[in-house]
């Protein structure tokens, strides 16, 4: 599937997209939580690939990386496990760029490849750093996004939008992952200037907690990412049915948001 | 020469500080041959962009190296002297000589690197600061700095290092700065480094981040090192006036992130001495428990540089383990992997045991009481008279700090031990 000709089909029809997090490895029945995300309406799933040092999130998915590699999750059995998934949506890895370093670009690449997965997100490898990671990724016909802050410069913001496959993802807010009572005036900006620098699908992510701010969200870009908010539900206990719920309520806000 | 001679020498101390020119700065993406760079979220790059254009302007500008040399020298005391060691020299059958960063305000190494750190947040008009620290060291050096100039300071510590460094929590908080005990992940200085990134993220337009160690995204690495380079430059010319003109033989200094052993390496790079880190050996390299990230790391990318780090085979990074919570990080500046690349420096380990009888070795010999990261250097050397280091030789050590802060921990691991 190509990620980014998927969420553009669903933009131009006038959809906005709605693309959950869900922490790979974390308890038994994670790969049934995808597909139950997939099922209550999901236009992608991130997937996360645990690593031990995640710099970009807060404590809820900090703690669920914790968990899921206290038992025993691994890059290479999340990328195989992803194989059994059969979904109609498209999707994207989440992980840091020690572990993508430590299996190889070509071979991290050509795994995700292999397992049916579209994109990669690494936040911790911005344009600067992109090079041989990203020879890699388009070889294998992996799409990487790319992340834009509020405090990105116009110029830079460009090179984002233009080096980005799949989406842009706009960092809502100045902060790490995690829920927030509110949204910040950032976000609407974010959207904004994203939307004016690029054609491609723009989502906007980090902090985004329910439906009533996935809609005020989605109203300046192309749609949400929810993280935290859906895997504290999994970390309190919750499974695919709490999941798709949760999924379900987003989705419905934003099918209505469009009227 | 009789140890009575010996002892009418007075200590080396210059006149004053030597801030000699800048040294070489890493290539434009920040790498120290395949190691460095940047490797972090988008939202601090336009930080870290400041931060190097706001340093490559103060660096090469007089009045800010003037403010700078003042500071070391009538705040921090610098410059520091080389002491020479007549009765350990005497056992050990080398001549050592010791630069004495434990003589510093603050009790270490540390106080050079923050107080440059505070400059350059004062220029750039950031009201707050925040760090990371293992020992506590840096923590201190830092919120020192912070009372100073008057800036709002949190420093992130380890949870198990804010138990094994009770002293040095208080002292933070002494000086005004608000202490986070940090829990997640291995609860040591790799987590407080991750905790004071994340804060770093939310907060990057009105506060710097006052890293310790030459680690850490460029231009984190390079702005360290010239910060510290000043022990290497004084430690060079203090010991030629002691060794009569010559460079000592061997240049040893402890290695945890780096950065007392690349201020110091700094000053000899071009000099003919053999330049030796000490990382901690732990329980032994065999037992996996040890912070010997160039003895037992691979490359990989953590807190923003490439470089050595220790991990598993999945690319999750391990825990360290050292007595001594500064050296207790499972990696090592971008530079360090870089010089071990190319040869100019060698890197060799002490274990918890070495450096515990290094520390009393010092302190019984010398009535100097080291801490427990440069005590490594000490235990080194003498385990390593007369293998690696040939007798005869002689030898810099740079003290990086003093030891009160270690002495309820060496205490607990001693007391019995020394009441016999």
């Amino acid at each position: 599937m190509n990620l980014e000709k998927e969420l553009r089909a669903k933009r131009d029809a006038g959809r906005k997209l709605l693309v959950p997090y869900v922490t790979g490895g974390l308890g038994g029945r994670w790969t049934d939580v995808v597909r139950a995300v997939a099922d209550a309406g999901a236009d992608a799933i991130e997937v996360g690939i645990p690593f031990s040092d995640p710099v970009m999130d807060g404590a809820t998915i900090q703690e669920a990386s914790q968990r899921a590699l206290e038992i025993g999750a691994t890059p290479a059995g999340i990328i195989s496990q992803l194989e059994t998934i059969d979904v109609h949506v498209p999707l994207v890895v989440m992980t840091y760029y020690n572990p993508v370093a430590h299996a190889g670009h070509e071979r991290f690449a050509n795994a995700l490849k292999a397992s049916g997965v579209d994109g990669a997100i690494v936040p911790d490898l911005p344009l600067d750093e992109l090079g041989d990671w990203a020879v890699a990724a388009d070889a294998a016909d992996i799409e990487t996004v790319l992340l834009a802050a509020p405090n990105t410069t116009d110029e830079r913001l460009a090179a984002i939008c233009a080096r980005s496959r799949g989406f842009v993802y706009g960092v809502a807010l100045m902060g790490v992952t995690g829920e927030r009572d509110h949204l910040t005036k950032q976000a609407g900006a974010m959207g904004a200037r994203c939307k004016a620098a690029t054609d491609r699908p723009v989502l906007l992510g980090v902090g985004i907690s329910n439906a009533s701010q996935a809609v005020e969200a989605a109203s300046s870009a192309d749609g949400v990412i929810v993280g935290s908010a859906l895997v504290r539900r999994l970390l309190d206990g919750g499974g695919p049915d709490e999941a798709a719920a949760f999924v379900a309520e987003l989705r419905a806000g934003l099918d209505q948001s469009i009227g | 020469m009789t140890t009575q001679e010996f002892l009418i020498s007075a200590p080396a101390r210059g006149d004053r500080v030597l801030l000699g020119p800048p040294g070489p700065v890493p290539s434009a993406a920040g790498r120290f041959g395949e190691f460095g760079g940047r490797f972090v979220p988008e939202t601090l790059i336009p930080a870290l962009e400041e931060l190097e254009a706001e340093f490559r302007t103060a660096w090469s500008s007089e009045p800010f190296r003037s403010e700078f040399a003042g500071l070391l020298e009538s705040y921090a005391g610098r410059p520091t002297p080389v002491t020479e060691c007549h009765r350990l020299s005497d056992r050990l059958g080398v001549r050592l000589l010791l630069k004495r960063e434990d003589l510093t305000h603050t009790g270490s190494h540390k106080i050079n690197n923050v107080l440059g750190q505070a400059l350059l947040a004062r220029r750039m008009g950031k009201q707050r600061v925040i760090a990371e620290t293992g020992a506590g060291q840096h923590g201190v050096a830092t919120a020192t700095a912070a009372a100073l100039f008057g800036l709002d300071c949190v420093v992130f510590m380890g949870a198990v290092d804010v138990e094994r460094q009770a002293l040095n929590v208080f002292r933070m908080e002494l000086l005004g700065a608000k202490v986070v005990s940090v829990s997640s992940g291995s609860a040591t200085l790799k987590d407080a480094i991750n905790d004071a990134l994340r804060d770093w993220v939310a907060t990057v337009e009105s506060t710097h981040y006052c890293i310790g160690s030459v680690v850490g995204p460029h231009p984190y690495p390079w702005i360290v090192r010239e910060f510290q380079r000043v022990v290497g430059e004084e430690a060079r010319e203090q010991s030629r006036v002691i060794l009569g003109g010559n460079d000592p033989d061997v240049v040893v200094a402890c290695v945890g992130g780096g950065s007392n052993a690349i201020g110091t390496f700094a000053g000899f790079l071009d000099t003919r001495s053999r330049l030796v880190g000490v990382e901690a050996g732990g329980l032994g390299l065999e037992s996996g428990k040890h912070g010997a990230a160039l003895a037992r790391g691979v490359p990989g990318v953590l807190h923003g540089a490439r470089s050595l780090y220790l991990q598993d085979e999945h690319g999750q990074i391990l825990e360290a383990h050292s007595i001594s919570a500064g050296l207790d990080y499972p990696g090592v500046g971008p530079e360090h992997a870089e010089l071990a690349a190319s040869g100019r420096a060698e890197y060799h380990i002490a274990t918890d045991e070495e450096a515990l009888s290094g520390l009393v070795l010092l302190s019984q010999m010398e009535g100097i009481v080291p801490a427990l990261e440069p005590a490594h250097a000490i235990g080194w050397l003498a385990r390593e008279v007369g293998k690696k280091v040939p007798l005869g030789s002689t030898v810099v050590v740079t003290l990086s700090g003093r030891g009160d802060k270690d002495a309820e921990q060496v205490a607990q691991r001693l007391g019995a031990e020394l009441n016999k």
